[in-house]
């Protein structure tokens, strides 16, 4: 039987370790078949922009890597609606995520939700396990 | 560590994996794989061109899982399957095949 679990990112995608390890993580435990979403919020919501440049900064853009989470079934990616718009932000601003439904003969579909903040909290409360990054 | 290729020298770590990427080229992994005992022969070359390809687009190597269904979806069924993929790389396609691609072990691989 599959737990349900939720990883909440809430911090900015460099300066500190929290969105690298918990994007590891995510990767890591996929291979274990569990029933895995993921929640960004607060800050949380630049690790998804697009476009980003770390030259600069001398670290490397693991954002790419995100565009692989389809791949290892992860396709269920919540947005936080009031956390994007308080940054001047928009689903344009974001990766464009996508996975193959195996259910749907692998159309493409979009990975990405926005939800609300209400909406969240739902989503949490009716997880298993909550993993915060 | 360092493994000798044409007279140079090239760093890698404890179990054979390089330590910068960017030393990579076909002479290095000919001598990897020597070292892992095998003939590189153009289905070999197929998957750790994949690799390099997928690592170049996503940032990561992939899990033997994902390396398997995108295989399979991107050269055929008849090789997106394990038993096609182990009897080229018997010690495991995803780790021995990256080491080979000059990759980082593949998040995940313990």
């Amino acid at each position: 039987m599959s737990k349900r679990f939720l990883y909440v990112n809430r911090k900015a995608p460099y300066g500190t370790i929290y969105a690298l390890e918990s994007l590891e993580v995510v990767l890591i435990g996929a291979a274990f078949e569990q029933d895995v979403s993921l929640a960004f919020l607060d800050d949380g919501v630049f690790q998804l922009v697009k476009g980003q440049q770390t030259d600069e900064l001398g670290v490397k853009n693991f954002s790419p890597t995100y565009k692989a989470l389809g791949d290892y079934d992860v396709n269920k990616i919540y947005v936080e609606k009031e956390s994007l718009e308080a940054r001047g932000l928009s689903l344009d601003d974001l990766l464009p995520l996508t996975y193959e439904d195996e259910d749907d003969d692998w159309a493409e579909k979009d990975s990405i939700k926005l939800v609300s903040a209400a909406e969240l909290a739902e989503i949490m409360e009716a997880q298993d396990v909550v993993l915060s990054f | 560590m360092a493994l000798e290729v044409n007279g140079k020298s090239i760093a890698v770590d404890e179990e054979g994996y390089l330590e910068n990427r960017d030393d990579w080229n076909m002479d290095i992994a000919k001598a990897i794989a020597k070292e892992e005992g095998l003939d590189m022969t153009d289905a070999h070359w197929e998957v750790v061109n994949f690799l390099r390809e997928y690592y170049d687009e996503y940032q990561i190597a992939p899990a033997v899982r994902v390396l398997t269904k995108s295989i399979g979806k991107k050269l055929g069924k008849d090789k997106g399957n394990s038993k096609y993929l182990y009897e080229l790389f018997p010690y495991g396609p995803a780790k021995q095949a990256c080491k080979i691609a000059g990759l980082p072990k593949p998040t995940g691989c313990v």
